[in-house]
């Protein structure tokens, strides 16, 4: 009833290629974006913006990267992590090196050594499809984290081995460092992620998002339409690993505050599959669900019993999250193996022809 | 009449995978303008034949010459940019995406705004998008797809999956545009339909087709000229009438002793 296109007659192209062609689409996005710079600043306690909200967004952010490469273009990757992590060092370097700039630009300047660096270990895919992919991307995951370890120059020395963000300003306001408030990171995570969002579903809705669809799909056919895998697999490289070192340098920068080369382990590659895979794979809002799947939700399960008054052990509950996570991951990949995405969009069908069931 | 120009000529074309000859000396050409057929019974290396004009298999012997020039290796994609499309004999049609989509990306070779206007999608990037959305819909309008237009190819029945293949193929406004059994699995008006769509093609906008077509009736009704295969050896070349009352055709299709 609410959710009716009928009568929204497009009286041009230019309308009917828009990436939101409905209206209710565009006032529901115009309501989130409200909410999250609106309402959960104002009203979000500490832990809600530290804690739930700036990693949710920055995991959205890498899932986005990998769902390009893996989602859009078909090509596995088990690399994410180590791409997320040339950002944060690359942004460690650049903002020690040249601590003038101001930081924003190195964080996104970090997308562009991720992007380079994403392009070099592409560079097989035009040989290997599928798992044997995955398995030499792998080895750039072990060859980085390995370098993060053992070159000493990427962490300047530092005899702990991690790397720590320096306090930097923008506008006389501290956005990174330890006396960054909580509502200021979250700001400025919310604004980049935002911003990259919109600019990653219009290439995704465009000439080259098709081309790497086409590609994904059946790229015999691709290549006689006149598309060249090799320049196709090696943008989406670029562009994925782009944004997973953007969000890797917000993961530092921005929401852990230091980080050792742990942090960029095989798990948190993993992590960004499971969440593309869940989440919905070719879907850029299937990214987003994915990451409040893995990361909102285990904390939500955690504070249940307390909100409820139920009297068990934190280490019980701890252990109960697993289980109910896991479970639920399961139930999802059997209700809709196509991810969450897909279930949005059944949802939104229903909607349209509610109250009838077709 | 001056004599028709020649688009493309095959001269001498073996190709073998291994020991198994797939293609031995064959050698024809295809006018500007015709529809042109390429008939035999299966395994003769129609396909082959096809794969090796728009540059998937490279032969081991042979010249192919495409509009003049004769070319050493071609790779698919060269293919294209040269106006060489192809449809295939089992669809091969991006699955995941709309019929719209599937054929905007015969566009693709057409369209130049590079990334970073794409990531805005304002300005040149959307006309561009819209100039050739345009391009699409009289497209979808000629095979008369509107109503399937939004919906994802996997979902389609196979009659139409084979006209959205069509289309594709015709979003790059070939010159030679080479049909892999274009009516296979077909219902007699399906076939109609898509005969219809040839000719009209063929007459109107003056592409020339090569076409692969196990149907006689379609063949011999629509090509201008037919060239037959057997066992990748060519057998005969010429009219339909003339290939129709060829003996080895006869005993190629019906066996010795009729």
């Amino acid at each position: 009833m609410f959710y009716r296109e009928t009568g929204q007659f497009k009286q041009s192209y230019a309308a009917d290629q828009a990436v939101f062609p409905i209206l209710q689409d565009r006032f529901g996005l115009a309501f989130i974006l409200l909410i999250a710079f609106v309402a959960v600043p104002l009203f979000g306690n500490e832990f809600l913006l530290a804690s739930v909200m700036v990693p949710f967004l920055i995991l959205s952010l890498g899932a986005i990267g990998l769902n390009i490469l893996v989602g859009y273009t078909g090509l596995l990757s088990l690399g994410s992590a180590a791409f997320m992590g040339v950002g944060a060092y690359s942004a460690y370097k650049l903002s020690t090196i040249f601590p003038g700039v101001n930081i924003l630009v190195w964080i996104l300047c970090s997308g562009f050594f991720a992007a380079g660096i994403g392009v070099l270990f592409g560079l097989p895919s035009l040989r290997i499809k599928g798992f044997y992919l995955a398995v030499a991307t792998l080895a750039a995951q072990f060859f980085l984290q390995w370098c993060f370890v053992r070159i000493s120059w990427l962490y300047n020395d530092n005899p702990s081995g991690a790397i720590e963000v320096p306090a930097r300003k923008l506008f006389g306001l501290a956005i990174t460092g330890p006396s960054a408030t909580p509502v200021t990171r979250y700001l400025v995570v919310l604004v980049i992620v935002v911003v990259m969002t919109l600019l990653a579903s219009n290439i995704v809705h465009g000439r080259i998002g098709r081309t790497w669809m086409a590609v994904r799909d059946m790229d015999i056919a691709a290549q006689l339409m006149g598309i060249r895998l090799l320049p196709a697999k090696l943008l989406a490289f670029a562009v994925s690993s782009f944004y997973c070192g953007v969000s890797g340098a917000l993961m530092v920068f921005l929401w852990l505050g230091a980080a050792e080369p742990s942090a960029f382990d095989i798990k948190l590659s993993f992590l960004l599959l499971f969440m593309v895979i869940i989440g919905g794979l070719g879907s850029m809002i299937g990214s987003f669900f994915g990451a409040a799947l893995i990361h909102i939700l285990p904390i939500v399960i955690r504070m249940l019993p307390e909100a409820l008054g139920l009297p068990i052990a934190a280490a019980t509950v701890e252990h109960l999250t697993y289980l109910i996570v896991g479970a639920l991951i399961i139930f999802f990949l059997i209700v809709e193996p196509h991810g969450l995405a897909r279930l949005w969009q059944i949802a939104k069908q229903k909607l349209r022809v509610w109250p009838f069931p077709y | 009449m001056n004599a028709p120009e020649t688009l493309l000529a095959v001269d001498g074309v073996s190709l073998s995978f291994g020991g198994v000859k797939a293609i031995t000396d064959v050698s024809f050409d295809i006018r500007k303008g015709e529809i042109r057929a390429i008939i035999g019974p299966n395994g003769a290396g129609k396909t082959s034949m096809l794969n090796v004009v728009n540059g998937f298999y490279h032969p081991q012997h042979g010249r192919i010459t495409y509009k003049g020039k004769t070319r050493p290796r071609m790779r698919p994609y060269q293919a294209a940019s040269q106006g060489i499309a192809r449809t295939f004999q089992n669809v091969a049609l991006f699955r995941g995406m709309s019929t719209l989509d599937n054929i905007m990306v015969g566009r693709t070779l057409k369209m130049h705004r590079g990334l970073l206007w794409q990531m805005l999608r304002y300005g040149p990037a959307m006309r561009e998008e819209i100039e050739h959305r345009r391009v699409v819909e009289d497209i979808i309008d000629f095979l008369q797809i509107e109503a399937i237009r939004k919906t994802p190819v996997g979902k389609l029945p196979y009659g139409l999956q084979k006209r959205v293949e069509l289309g594709r193929a015709l979003a790059m406004e070939p010159e030679l545009l080479l049909l892999d059994e274009p009516m296979a699995g077909m219902n007699i008006e399906e076939k109609e339909d898509m005969c219809r769509y040839i000719l009209d093609l063929n007459k109107h906008f003056g592409t020339t087709i090569a076409l692969i077509e196990h149907d006689m009736g379609v063949v011999m009704d629509l090509s201008d000229r037919v060239v037959v295969l057997e066992y990748g050896h060519k057998i005969a070349d010429g009219t339909p009438e003339v290939v129709k009352a060829d003996p080895k055709v006869i005993e190629a299709y019906l066996g010795v002793g009729h």
